[in-house]
């Protein structure tokens, strides 16, 4: 196992910033730390790379407690969000710097650098400064700089904050192609949970400084630990549900709950794609207005106006859309066929909340 | 409206550049600066020259041979070239802690570098006087174990270092906030120790700053006048600098002398200000290589 985090903890004066956190990395793994700005996700890398000290817990690399091994010896590599590059040194003397400071043979820098170059599709941009370069470049030679001296881990710092989208997927890809070439243990710093689920190996998710799950891609969406993680990572239909008679209920929506008292505030989750729609009105058993709709490449994301005003966001293949022949303000029949319940409530409602609870237009909060 | 010729032009121009002026008023101001510049600061100094030169070149070498004026002329490069390393040290370690660290009363301490700029170098002067004169503080105890500052090179030396110190901070504070302190953090990563981490990075980062900072401090360190007047009670040939010996030769009615001691300092100024155009060229030509090198095909 390349790194772990023991019950690792970082305050800064009164605010904790990072709380408890403990999980691990495995050797050769690219590994995402999400969560919303704030979260302490960029400490946590900060505190690997040692340019910060916990203020509790272990952490170690290779099996090594690196808790007082300084940043200059923990033999890691950084990418800062602003590639941080040496101003007034050329592409060549950014890359060769660390390796100049290593004591290297300048034979063995100059043949290095050359090498780097051109993996990182740079070659023949050695002479120029890094003012002279496009963000692309940048980050490439950033990345380049970090890897020169065989790291055993990469960590960067949300590397595709700083260009635009466009570039932005295909660094995304470039990224994921070079871990899988270089094969070094990677750690990156994101809060686009897009972003980490389409590259990573495995994500951590984190906010408010408490770590909220570590799984795969495919865990984290189908099975979210928590109301967080559920609604943090990917779209969600959430809906505030009361218990009566054995189900629980939103305006005309009810979903079983044969084990739960009446009375009972049922918090629940569902994704798009668990809706299925029909243009006969008497297949399912809701009915809804297609209101509108949303290209997302190869899927569509529809909302569904309930007579209640009710809103919930449905996903649907292009295929299905035309095989439909669906069309705005369409009336059509649906089911929900599969929810989760994230969160439940049994103490009574707050007279205020019980006022405005039912009546109020309700809308399927949507992250 | 847009539709006639002539507003079109307008419009076209201005799409140019959103915010340009009149033709009329960026000449009238071009015009305007070049004449104060003229007026106030080419004339009088070339002026200067002029009468240096008055009774002759041979006069003026004359005037430069003089031993007090050699003196006054040795004197006042050995202040500088104490007091110039001085400010550069202490102003490098004022901005670093000013820009890379947060801590209780750095507004104070910015407040406090400025001090030298607002008060009145006599005050300064003054300043060392009640501290180290006869009758000062530390005077009885100077006197006792015979250590002469007043009316000789330390106060001299520590007054001008004290009306010289906010050169080199002010210079570098903002250029130094503006580098941020990640290029260092990045340096760390990559192996480097603090102190190769500050002669790599730091260093490189705002050395034109810091070029600036030395160039004024030198210039003034060498023109100071009101703070060193006080301290060095004008011992000729022991404790006057070159504008105090400016000084004491108009007053002697000894003009060309006193002019072309004057020219000779106005000249000292006038090549570091040259050094410095020349620095800033050589920068310019390096990245106009490097910008050329981007047009030849890469392989």
């Amino acid at each position: 196992m390349s790194i772990e985090l023991r019950q690792v903890t970082k305050q800064f004066g009164e605010a904790v910033v990072v709380n408890n956190v403990s999980f691990t990395v495995q050797e050769g793994e690219l590994m995402a730390l999400l969560g919303p700005s704030g979260g302490g996700k960029t400490t946590v890398l900060r505190m690997i790379a040692g340019l910060e000290i916990p203020t509790a817990g272990d952490l170690f690399i290779r099996g090594r407690r690196v808790n007082d091994i300084p940043v200059q010896r923990r033999n890691i590599g950084f990418v800062f969000q602003n590639y941080a590059l040496f101003k007034s040194m050329t592409v060549f003397g950014n890359v060769a710097f660390g390796l100049k400071i290593r004591g290297w043979r300048r034979r063995d820098i100059a043949a290095r650098v050359e090498e780097l170059l051109q993996v990182f599709e740079l070659s023949g941009l050695d002479k120029r400064y890094p003012h002279q370069l496009s963000g692309g470049q940048r980050q490439r030679v950033a990345i380049a700089r970090a890897l020169a001296s065989k790291p055993s881990v990469l960590l960067l710092d949300e590397p595709f904050g700083a260009v635009d989208a466009k570039i932005r997927q295909e660094l995304r890809e470039w990224l994921v192609r070079l871990h899988h070439e270089l094969n070094v243990t990677t750690i990156f710093v994101t809060h686009d949970q897009e972003e980490a689920m389409e590259v990573a190996d495995r994500i951590v998710i984190f906010s408010r400084g408490k770590l909220e799950q570590v799984g795969t891609p495919r865990e984290v969406y189908e099975s979210p630990a928590n109301e967080f993680v559920a609604r943090f990572i990917g779209v969600m239909n959430v809906l505030d549900t009361e218990v009566r008679q054995g189900f629980a209920r939103v305006q005309e929506l009810e979903f079983p709950a044969p084990d739960r008292a009446d009375g009972e505030r049922l918090r629940i989750g569902f994704r798009p794609y668990a809706i299925q729609i029909s243009t006969d009105l008497g297949q399912f058993r809701y009915r809804a207005v297609l209101r509108h709709t949303f290209f997302l490449g190869i899927m569509l994301r529809v909302e569904l106006e309930l007579a209640s005003g009710l809103i919930l966001r449905a996903r649907i293949t292009k295929e299905e859309y035309s095989r439909l022949g669906l069309a705005e303000d369409q009336q059509i029949s649906f089911q929900i066929s599969q929810y989760r319940v994230l969160g439940s409530e049994s103490a009574p409602m707050p007279p205020e909340a019980a006022a405005s609870y039912p009546p109020r237009p309700a809308i399927a909060e949507n992250i | 409206m847009a539709g006639t010729p002539k507003n079109r032009g307008r419009e076209a121009r201005k799409s140019q550049r959103g915010a340009e002026e009149s033709p009329l008023v960026k000449w009238t101001l071009i015009a305007m600066a070049l004449a104060f510049v003229l007026l106030f600061l080419v004339l009088p100094l070339a002026n200067v020259f002029a009468q240096a030169l008055a009774k002759g070149g041979r006069h003026a070498l004359g005037a430069l041979a003089d031993p007090d004026t050699q003196a006054a002329i040795r004197l006042t490069l050995l202040v500088a070239a104490i007091a110039v390393p001085l400010n550069l040290v202490f102003g490098l370690a004022a901005a670093w802690a000013i820009a890379k660290f947060e801590f209780r009363g750095k507004s104070l301490l910015i407040t406090l570098i400025d001090l030298p700029f607002s008060v009145s170098p006599v005050v300064a002067g003054l300043l060392f006087v009640i501290l180290f004169g006869r009758q000062g503080y530390l005077g009885p105890w100077l006197d006792a174990h015979d250590l002469q500052i007043l009316v000789a090179v330390p106060g001299i030396v520590l007054v001008t270092v004290f009306v010289t110190f906010p050169f080199v901070a002010r210079e570098l504070i903002p250029v130094m906030q503006a580098a941020g302190s990640e290029p260092e953090e990045a340096a760390l990563t990559l192996g480097a120790s603090g102190w190769q981490t500050f002669w790599h990075v730091t260093l490189p980062s705002v050395k034109w700053g810091l070029l600036y900072g030395v160039i004024l401090c030198n210039a003034r360190a060498m023109g100071e006048f009101g703070a060193v007047s006080v301290v060095s009670s004008h011992i000729t040939g022991l404790t006057d600098t070159m504008p105090l010996r400016v000084e004491k030769l108009y007053q002697d009615y000894d003009l060309a002398a006193a002019f072309t001691v004057a020219s000779l300092l106005a000249l000292l100024a006038l090549v570091t200000l040259g050094l410095k155009t020349l620095l800033e060229w050589q920068q310019a030509r390096a990245y106009a290589r490097a910008e050329r090198s981007l047009n030849s095909p890469a392989p």
